[in-house]
């Protein structure tokens, strides 16, 4: 018995040595370090630019590409030192990053929140500590507006006003004369469907078309296809189908091939769809999204943008969107024009989808 | 001199043992992180002080478990008490008009009627706790999706205060700026302490706590030693539940707000602190004290990962697992080490 408590006893002593041993090693690296950033950071006026991101995880593509252009944006080459936090969709981890990057004292806290709510005390105390509050995606619901300093995200209702602008273009330069839409919606209450419900509201009251039925989808494919099933049983004249995410035009266009109708530029149907991931552009080259408007999750560069203006003192817009594009199949349409501002459409092409980064 | 040293090697066989193993662990890490990431403020007091704001509440509730466990138990429902706690109080508070003083008391009724339903299934009618509080979990995370689907933000002012409401230390640090900026802690921080020197005092000096110890070493000679062993595991219980209604509160007040989504897997969490910081799973050995060191180890991997910056936050889990099959083989050492002698 004696022996066995000897051997633990030194197994433990060798481990705890191990790690004081490593710890020390790097301690002199690390010193050495600090020191050489110290000097780089006198030559070169205020030196890297420290960020601290909290991501909400990695649940999606479009979550993966939103942590790659952060990443790509804030690199040690372009004069900053990322610290990146994946929160594994916890806010409590949020909280606890947050912290212990005002401890660290980064220059910049970039925050894409799981939830919207709960951020006020921890924001409050970056806001003693004096570190600005980048939030982005998401918004936060906060008791004060001054707990962040700006918002980087998609402007949703634009996005839908895109998508009506190109069915109207199209649908002149097609001569449909009769427009009978039905719109899929996203989950009630989320700002996505909001927007890009509005926007379809507005453009329909403009330009006359028929909204024959509204209902939600939720954002997933099984539910958009039970619902365009409905819709189809209700209505036989239905040839657009507007919806609100790619996951929905998915069980849309089952349903409508289901029900022995075609989709397509040719077809009886035009699904129209937002987000364009990657199986939702590839729906477009092949025409059964006929057009694809993009929420893009590329904030890396806007975020980027509004540092800048912050490091050279001047004041920033509370909302930032980002820019988002709008994929059709075919070159029908070359731009759309919205409250006198142009936007290209882009024709997809096998280069296209193969070029973007998500 | 010989006499000393024997009685040394008497104190250290065993629990006492893996109690130091685990205090020289959180020490050599915390350090090493010190050391390591100097620049990176890890050595600030602050930093020390936020792996109680931000583990609180687990560290109640990680006392709770540590009563279970050590009663032979176990409770896998806490997270789920924890989201409910936190969504019936953002309820209440939102749409009702109820006071923060009123959250208080529905946090701890909820605990306790998890802690008497789950402690008197388990005790009086001998089902297995793992299933029972497996239920317990079930019931409760959906129980919050039934009060409401939505994230719910509290704005009642009486709880934002107590939230928000730091109470400044005399130390301090510098920051790089040059101010001086005062520790701070928040009174989730004093709460959860207060609680813990409570329930080790409860569970080092009275009746209820020895016999605790008793039922979960051996509970076929605690009933023969004349102890009422389902009343003590129900008390254990009942006390698990009221503790992880406070820890709910407090985790509640550090997110102040309501969510479904909340505080899942928080039980896992508060049961390998429990396991790190020298609890037996098979019952009969750990301690309070152990607990909160066992707390703190799992609040020092995630910041020393968070701050080295580069490398991903799922290495917390991974350093954790390795911990716990550290801790574990070790436990199965020294048990096998008793029984032979």
């Amino acid at each position: 018995m004696k022996r066995k408590v000897v051997s633990t006893l030194l197994c433990a002593a060798m481990v705890s040595t191990m790690l004081v041993g490593c710890g020390g090693g790097a301690d002199n690296a690390a010193s050495g370090d600090a020191a050489a950033t110290e000097e780089g950071g006198d030559a070169a006026e205020g030196g890297t630019i420290t960020v601290g991101f909290s991501q909400v995880g990695a649940e999606s593509d479009w979550r993966t590409a939103n942590s790659e252009s952060m990443k790509s944006t804030f690199s040690e080459e372009n004069g900053y030192e990322l610290i990146f936090d994946d929160a594994q969709q916890k806010q409590e981890n949020q909280i606890t990053a947050i912290r212990n990057f005002i401890q660290q004292e980064v220059d910049y806290i970039v925050l894409a929140p799981v939830t919207e709510t709960g951020w006020d005390t921890v924001l409050q105390e970056a806001k003693d500590a004096d570190i600005p509050v980048i939030i982005v995606d998401r918004m936060v619901d906060v008791s004060d507006d001054s707990l962040y300093t700006a918002w980087v995200g998609s402007n949703f209702e634009l996005e839908g006003k895109k998508a009506c602008a190109w069915l109207n273009a199209y649908a002149e330069a097609k001569g449909m004369d009769e427009i009978n839409i039905v719109d899929i919606q996203g989950t009630i209450g989320a700002s996505a469907q909001i927007g890009r419900t509005k926007g379809l509201e507005d453009a329909a009251a403009e330009y006359g078309w028929n909204i024959l039925a509204m209902q939600t989808g939720e954002f997933t494919q099984a539910k958009g296809q039970e619902v365009m099933e409905s819709m189809l049983k209700q209505y036989d004249n239905i040839n657009v189908v507007y919806c609100e995410n790619d996951n929905e035009a998915f069980g849309a266009i089952d349903a409508i091939e289901a029900a022995g109708k075609t989709v397509g530029p040719d077809g009886d149907i035009l699904v129209m769809s937002f987000d364009t991931t990657k199986a939702g552009i590839t729906d477009t080259l092949d025409g059964k999204i006929i057009c694809n408007t993009e929420c893009n999750p590329l904030h890396g560069p806007r975020v980027e943008e509004i540092i800048k203006k912050l490091e050279a003192g001047e004041e920033v817009e509370k909302q930032a969107y980002v820019e988002e594009g709008i994929f059709a199949h075919g070159g029908d349409v070359a731009e759309v024009e919205i409250d006198g501002e142009k936007f290209e459409v882009t024709e997809v092409t096998q280069e296209v989808i193969d070029a973007r980064a998500y | 001199m010989k006499n000393k040293i024997s009685n040394m090697k008497n104190r250290l066989t065993g629990n006492s043992f893996l109690l130091m193993v685990t205090v020289l662990l959180f020490v050599v890490m915390y350090v090493a992180g010190m050391i390591v990431f100097s620049d990176k403020g890890f050595a600030k007091p602050q930093m020390f002080l936020n792996l109680f704001i931000s583990n609180a509440g687990l560290l109640v509730m990680a006392m709770g478990l540590t009563i279970v466990m050590i009663a032979g138990g176990i409770d896998i429902s806490v997270g789920s008490v924890t989201a409910l706690v936190c969504m019936v109080c953002a309820k209440q508070m939102e749409t009702n008009g109820a006071s923060a003083g009123m959250a208080v008391l529905i946090a701890i009724a909820i605990g306790l009627a998890f802690g008497l339903v789950q402690g008197f299934l388990i005790s009086y009618l001998d089902i297995q706790p793992f299933i029972i509080t497996l239920a317990g979990m079930f019931f409760g995370r959906g129980m919050t999706a039934i009060v409401s689907k939505d994230m719910i933000a509290i704005k009642n002012e009486t709880f934002l205060a107590w939230a928000n409401y730091k109470i400044y230390l005399p130390i301090g640090s510098y920051s790089k700026k040059g101010n001086f900026i005062p520790a701070y802690i928040y009174p989730t921080v004093i709460i959860a302490l207060l609680i813990f020197v409570v329930i080790a005092i409860i569970m080092k000096y009275t009746k209820f706590g020895r016999s605790v110890y008793a039922v979960g070493g051996n509970a076929q000679s605690a009933l023969m030693m004349g102890l009422n062993v389902r009343r003590t595991k129900l008390k254990a219980y009942v006390l698990d539940g009221l503790l992880a209604g406070i820890g709910g509160f407090l985790f509640c007040l550090n997110s102040c707000s309501g969510f479904v989504e909340q505080a899942k897997g928080m039980e896992m969490d508060a049961i390998s602190s429990a396991v790190i910081g020298g609890t037996l799973l098979s019952g009969g050995v750990g301690t309070p004290f152990g607990t909160v060191f066992g707390v703190l180890i799992k609040g020092t991997i995630s910041s020393l990962i968070t701050t080295q910056g580069t490398l991903s936050s799922w290495w917390v889990r991974i350093v954790l697992s390795a911990l716990l099959c550290f801790f574990i083989v070790l436990q199965s050492i020294f048990s096998s080490m008793k029984k032979k002698g």
